[in-house]
């Protein structure tokens, strides 16, 4: 690298976001443009600056790294350029991998305890698919399979890591209170049948 | 949605408003259960067991007619709702000198619920996460985002996928039919329509995809009969039923050597 564009150092890192195409970290960065993190890391902060506005990109924080991806104000208009809009995962597959992430390594008896139903069908697939892997053997009788997440996982959700996912029991708080409290609100109606119908709906499409 | 009493809708699917016939999926008794504590919306703290448990058998009873092969899951959870439902009824026996009072039958399957529905809103982060995610596309990711067989389904849901097929078949019909039906009893009878798609399919050795055993433009008796046709003979084994992929065709064969 010349002198000159070492200088110009949010424009270098713009290169190499846009020539790669998985998200790339920090410390990778840094060992190509031959600098420090530190430094490297302001000049990330000023260029996502520059994509703040007027742009049709934006820079993503995800699974560990940084990613340039398309903005999704005009992920419709990208979307044409698919024969089919993309792909949904299953609603049992949404639900065992909400299980998976928040109490991972968990083997699948204890995923189907949770869920009341047998899971290895879901589980498999999710592997195949690279959104969960095999991480170990749990060290009691039988020696289960544990589970876990991926980096794909959180690619695949937008997640820079597991922590920007909400402490589950802030879904027990907002339950209960819905849960035990039958009357409750009079929009309550219609509320909830319609949401779990689009996404019944969503099942019969991609059946 | 379940309906009060879901079986009037299949035999006279043109009551009053003509609603479409609605086939709700549930993965498993625990969703079941949830959807049935929300939609008459009883508190979870205080489950009115006796209603609860015939709402839910209703449902089974209903997905039985139609020949559905439930997870032996859900069995379990009848029984388990049954049992329940028998120990609160027993006269509760007075609790032993400086003992807390005993536990409430319900409270095992409260606490599973409540666990079950945490981990089910969780899912529906996800949900709108990916959804978000599915219009931000990173550069050369658009093979990735691909539909295909790579989407999570899971091959044992061939019942649901018959259903699912079912149902647009009859939302179709419903599209149709606009003129006002006349009284034509017995037109045809199950026998009968087994006959049909049973010769149908001694033509085509190979297999017909399940859309093609409908005559076209079948009004939804029809539809319905063939399609209880088809289970018949899904169920004496004379038929078999296969989809290659997630959303693929469901092609329907008959078994040789029959």
């Amino acid at each position: 690298m010349t002198e000159s564009s070492l200088d110009r150092l949010p424009e270098a890192i713009e290169c190499l976001l846009f020539a790669a195409t998985e998200p790339l970290t920090l410390e990778r960065l840094a060992k190509v443009l031959e600098r420090d993190e530190a430094e490297v890391y302001r000049a990330m902060v000023e260029l996502r600056l520059r994509y703040t506005s007027g742009r049709g990109m934006q820079i993503r924080q995800v699974a560990g790294g940084f990613q340039l991806v398309t903005h999704p104000d005009f992920g419709e208009i990208v979307t044409r350029l698919l024969s089919a809009p993309p792909g949904r995962l299953s609603r049992a597959a949404l639900e065992t991998l909400s299980i998976i992430a928040y109490q991972q390594p968990i083997t699948l008896p204890e995923i189907e305890s949770i869920r009341g139903v047998n899971a290895s069908g879901v589980v498999k697939t999710l592997v195949d698919r690279g959104l969960v892997r095999e991480a170990g053997k749990k060290e009691s009788a039988g020696r289960p399979m544990l589970y876990a997440t991926t980096d794909e996982f959180l690619m695949y959700f937008g997640l820079k890591d597991l922590s920007q996912l909400p402490d589950l029991d802030t879904f027990a708080a907002t339950l209960s209170e819905e849960l035990s409290n039958p009357s409750g609100t009079p929009s309550q109606e219609g509320e909830e049948a319609p949401a779990s119908d689009d996404d019944r709906q969503e099942t019969s499409e991609a059946a | 949605m379940i309906d009060a009493n879901p079986k009037s809708k299949i035999q006279n699917p043109k009551s009053e408003e003509s609603a479409p016939i609605r086939l709700p999926v549930f993965e498993g008794p625990m969703e079941l259960l949830l959807h049935l504590i929300r939609q008459h919306k009883l508190d979870i703290y205080d489950i009115p067991i006796a209603q609860v448990t015939k709402q839910y058998v209703e449902y089974l009873h209903y997905m039985e007619a139609l020949n559905v092969d439930l997870a032996g899951e859900f069995l379990v959870m009848a029984a388990t709702l049954m049992e329940i439902k028998s120990r609160m009824l027993l006269p509760k026996p007075p609790p032993p000198e400086g003992e807390e009072e005993g536990v409430d039958p319900r409270q095992e399957l409260v606490d599973r619920l409540l666990e079950y529905q945490k981990f089910q809103e969780a899912a529906g982060l996800l949900r709108e996460l990916e959804e978000e995610r599915r219009r931000c596309f990173p550069r050369g990711g658009l093979i990735d985002f691909e539909p295909g067989p790579s989407i999570a389904i899971e091959p044992e849901s061939a019942a649901v996928s018959l259903l699912l097929a079912l149902r647009r078949l009859l939302d179709e019909a419903d599209k149709r039919e606009d003129v006002p039906p006349t009284l034509r009893r017995d037109r045809m009878t199950l026998r009968l329509k087994i006959r049909e798609v049973w010769a149908a399919l001694q033509e085509a050795p190979d297999g017909l995809v399940f859309e093609a055993l409908f005559r076209h433009g079948g009004d939804r008796e029809e539809i319905i009969a063939t399609f209880l046709a088809l289970l018949e003979l899904l169920r004496g084994g004379r038929v078999r039923v296969v989809q290659r992929e997630a959303l693929g065709t469901i092609l329907v064969r008959p078994v040789e050597g029959e």
